[in-house]
């Protein structure tokens, strides 16, 4: 596909590229030109734009007006198998993976070649052995994706990219849901398809990873492309600054901690899943009054089964939970919410609202057999929408109608709508998991004021992140989880890199 | 960055979509009509004069409208707390057990309206007691509602069979039924609301359960959307995970909504038992709590919408009998068959002409999206 004249040539280049959704201008008047052989970043806040534009690119969405040349020719490209026969191939943030298939079938799937698999399946392991010398990409054909940690399924998405000629590689928030280790790997991966010649265009939100890997990069706000930089010439703080628009605070501003009396004692506890296997493995701790205990932790080790069991969710296997000296580990999440334990879970869209009904609605999940809600048999409404409402202004929730459908909130807003529902009902003890995942810097920055005063207002908080940036900037106490089991506390100001190789596992085995 | 989802205006949704359905499977069913050698138009006048041409049409196609409105809000109530209960056919059964009982013990000594309330809270009970084993199983062993309520139509109809021909029939009768209700246990027909709008009921079996039906349609109304349990249902069938999370009791939550869904079925057998035959008979049901699941389906689960599409099918039944009857090359199985097609096109492919529609309509409204949040 190289063509001699090559080097001048952007491999990608976007002109004018304008999308309305309705009222929403989602893309305005975006030029972008993607040099051939680079890696290149897209970076911008939830709702900039970054991803409707890359599905133009892709096919899923068609640009109201401009032009994509690819290879410096003009392509229409009406959907994804367009896009795929101009090279451009994507990883999505969620992956496209049939689970129960091996990884050689899913790489197959859509290219089976004929009716019968045999002559595709030959042809397809011999291409697969081969991209693999080259890149080094180290997946066994035959596992089944099941089987395989995240970080392998990303790999696999990406040799269904390159099997099917792609080369430019696009990839949507891909460190998302790796560990630290393999969004290393990935970013070694990626320098080597970049020396072998191909294009990556990384779209992220972590200014960390724009610095580590990206050879230029884009900044996208409010539907606009607004700067485009080369990464040697710029800095975190510069492009923090041209993502919102303004300065923002990396840092979260606290006084020491003033810790007062135990509230929330775990006691050897130990949770099992559907399956029997454990995991949360004889974990003991205590959060005081007035203070912020965060679990630092890879994602998957136990933390998520934690927080489910001590909110009540879960049933533990054994161990016990005390709140305020009581023991609370056989209750309900009704009963626990009566005895002053708020809940905000990690999982906002699958638990901790229902998308489907209306704000006010939700604002009420949870507490719906609380008396002020009620008047007889019926929901007071009048009641619930005028604490809707005090609740929008005080939390700047956007759009501030109560009386619209909480899918159509954008992530911040709608972790708003659950922090203001289990903050403002002032518990005894707050369980937070991922408060700011999916959710923009400006929301993340009033985010975290708020639990750092509702700290100072003498509550107990426990806080389970799987970002260590987060953990660190607000946790008066960090506790480390590895494999179910808590493997340390690091003091308040430790290393990243300590706090880092705890959670591979690696402080522990050391040690024994 | 959402989806371009577009989301229709409501009197699309809910107005012209379904219009739009019932069009096409009327148009297929002219088609099937023109096959068969009769006037497409003619059948459709036919259908139309029968059903709401006098009041006697009009009567009897309120009388089955009563049937699917009972039926819809079950299989609608079910819905709402994500449970999909087939057993409307057995449940009416039993309901109709409950309300025969209820007439034959009080019917030589009670006013009707004092027989009327105590079989109302028998049918109720009795449909909903059939809806507690499945829902039990479902609460508490998982077992699928689906294959459960399926199941429990046939062992209703078995044992029905049994109690009409070896328990409650009177000695010396040769049909399977119980005795005729008494004027004490009848409900009455309502000709002075027809005499009202100057119609006249004629011979049809319009009565008092058409008031009770409405009656029931306003309480669902007020359960699902006022009530703390109509919440906590809504959020069960909505999000199970966030009803988890909010504490809402899974099994007494799937208990008594099917206990109410059930009950609801159950009430249906007043209309045809003690509105019409004054007597309880085999095979009642008559398929009505199958047509309540197109019903619901069709009125998008909401009351409103329920009664509108009862009455639509009450069209098809009572004007489908007419056609019939002057079309004698349209036979009964045609008459089923343009059922099938409405339910067809109402019920399983209502969203065929969504895409079509969002494309015609959705670049106008005020759609506020996610992005939209995000970037104001």
């Amino acid at each position: 596909m190289n063509a001699p004249t090559a080097a001048s040539t952007p491999a990608i280049e976007l002109v004018g590229i304008d999308k309305r959704f309705g009222p929403v201008h989602a893309n305005k008047n975006i030029n972008l030109s993607v040099a051939k052989g680079s890696i290149h970043g897209i970076i911008g806040e939830n709702g900039a734009g970054k991803s409707t534009l890359m599905s133009i690119l892709y096919g899923f969405y068609h640009a109201d007006s401009g032009q994509i040349l690819v290879d410096g020719k003009e392509i229409r490209i009406t959907d994804s198998q367009t896009a795929i026969q101009a090279g451009i191939g994507m990883v999505h943030q969620h992956f496209m993976l049939v689970e129960n298939f091996s990884v050689l079938e899913n790489v197959m799937l859509g290219v089976e070649g004929g009716p019968l698999l045999k002559r595709g399946v030959a042809a397809v392991r011999a291409e697969l052995g081969r991209i693999e010398r080259e890149y080094g990409l180290e997946v066994d054909p035959d596992a089944l994706i099941e089987d395989l940690p995240v970080g392998k399924q990303q790999r696999v998405e990406i040799l269904k990219a390159l099997y099917r000629g792609a080369e430019v590689l696009i990839l949507d928030e891909p460190t998302g849901v790796l560990t630290p280790a393999e969004a290393d790997h990935l970013f070694r991966m990626l320098a080597q398809l970049k020396a072998q010649g191909k294009t990556v265009i990384l779209i992220t939100h972590k200014l960390r990873e724009i610095m580590a890997i990206t050879d230029t990069v884009s900044v996208m706000r409010r539907g606009e492309m607004v700067a485009t930089r080369k990464t040697s010439e710029t800095t975190m703080a510069e492009l923090a600054e041209l993502m919102v628009g303004r300065r923002v605070l990396l840092r979260v501003e606290k006084d020491e901690a003033k810790p007062g009396p135990v509230i929330l004692s775990v006691e050897n506890l130990t949770v099992k899943d559907a399956r029997g296997v454990t995991m949360v493995d004889n974990v003991s701790f205590q959060v005081r009054a007035g203070e912020i205990v965060g679990i630092a932790g890879v994602a998957g080790n136990g933390q998520s089964e934690l927080l489910e069991a001590i909110a009540g969710i879960r049933k533990p296997a054994s161990g016990r939970i005390l709140l305020n000296g009581e023991p609370v580990e056989r209750l309900d999440p009704a009963k626990l919410r009566k005895k002053g334990l708020a809940h905000v879970p990690e999982d906002r869209h699958h638990m901790g609202l229902v998308l489907a009904f209306e704000e006010y609605e939700n604002a009420i999940l949870g507490y719906q057999d609380d008396p002020k809600y009620l008047k007889g048999p019926f929901l007071d409404i009048d009641a619930i929408r005028k604490d809707a409402v005090a609740r929008i202004e005080d939390y700047d929730i956007r759009p501030a109608d109560p009386r619209l459908k909480t899918a159509n909130f954008s992530g911040g807003n709608q972790q708003k709508i659950v922090l203001a529902r289990e903050i403002e009902r002032d518990p005894a003890c707050l369980l937070v998991g991922q408060p700011t995942r999916g959710v923009d810097i400006g929301a993340i920055e009033f985010i975290h004021k708020r639990l750092v005063a509702l700290r100072d207002q003498g509550k107990a908080i426990l806080l389970v992140s799987v970002e260590l940036d987060e953990i660190r900037s607000l946790s008066d106490r960090i506790l480390v989880m590895f494999a179910g089991t808590i493997v340390g506390e690091p003091a308040p100001h430790a290393g990243e890199q300590e706090i880092g190789l705890m959670m591979a596992g690696i402080g522990r085995e050391a040690a024994e | 960055m959402s989806a371009p989802l577009g989301t229709l205006p409501r009197w699309v949704n809910y107005g012209l979509l379904p219009l739009l359905n019932v069009a096409v499977a009327f148009a297929v069913s002219g088609l099937v009509v023109l096959f068969i050698g009769e006037n497409p138009i003619d059948a459709v006048q036919y259908l139309v004069v029968g059903a709401l041409g006098d009041g006697e049409g009009i009567a009897f196609t309120l009388y089955y409208a009563t049937n699917f409105i009972f039926t819809g809000l079950a299989v609608a109530v079910a819905f709402h707390g994500g449970l999909f209960n087939i057993g409307g056919e057995g449940q009416i059964y039993l309901g109709g057990l409950g309300a025969a009982f209820a007439a034959l013990a009080l019917d030589r000594y009670m006013p009707w309206y004092v027989t009327a309330v105590v079989a109302t809270a028998a049918a109720f009970a009795f449909g909903a007691l059939w809806a507690l084993i499945p829902a039990w199983l479902q609460a508490k062993r998982g077992s699928h509602i689906v294959i459960t309520t399926i199941m429990f139509n046939f062992i209703a109809a078995s044992l029905m069979v049994y109690l009409l021909v070896h328990v409650i029939k009177p000695p010396g009768n040769m049909s399977p039924q119980t005795r005729l209700f008494e004027e004490g246990g009848q409900l009455p027909k309502l000709g002075w609301l027809m005499q009202w709008f100057g119609l006249d009921i004629g011979a049809a079996p319009f009565n008092v359960s058409f008031l009770i039906a409405l009656v029931a349609v306003v309480a669902v109304w007020l359960l699902i959307w006022r009530t703390r349990f109509g919440y906590e249902i809504r959020t069960m069938g909505t999000n199970a995970t966030a009803a988890v999370y909010a504490g809402i009791p899974y099994v007494k939550t799937v208990v008594v909504t099917m206990l109410i869904s059930g009950g609801l079925a159950g009430m249906m057998a007043l209309n045809p038992v003690m509105g019409d035959a004054g007597k309880l008979q085999i095979d009642f049901p008559a398929g009505a709590g199958f047509v309540g699941i197109a019903v619901a389906l069709m009125g998008r689960s909401h009351p409103v919408g329920i009664v509108i599409a009862s009455i639509l099918f009450g069209v098809l039944y009572q004007g489908g009998a007419a056609l019939a009857f002057d079309m004698p090359n349209i036979s009964r199985e045609v008459i089923i068959l343009i059922q099938g097609l409405v339910i067809l096109f109402a019920g399983a492919l209502e969203h065929m002409f969504r895409p079509a529609l969002i494309a015609i309509f959705a670049a106008k409204p005020k759609s506020r999206t996610a992005s939209a949040a995000g970037a104001a």
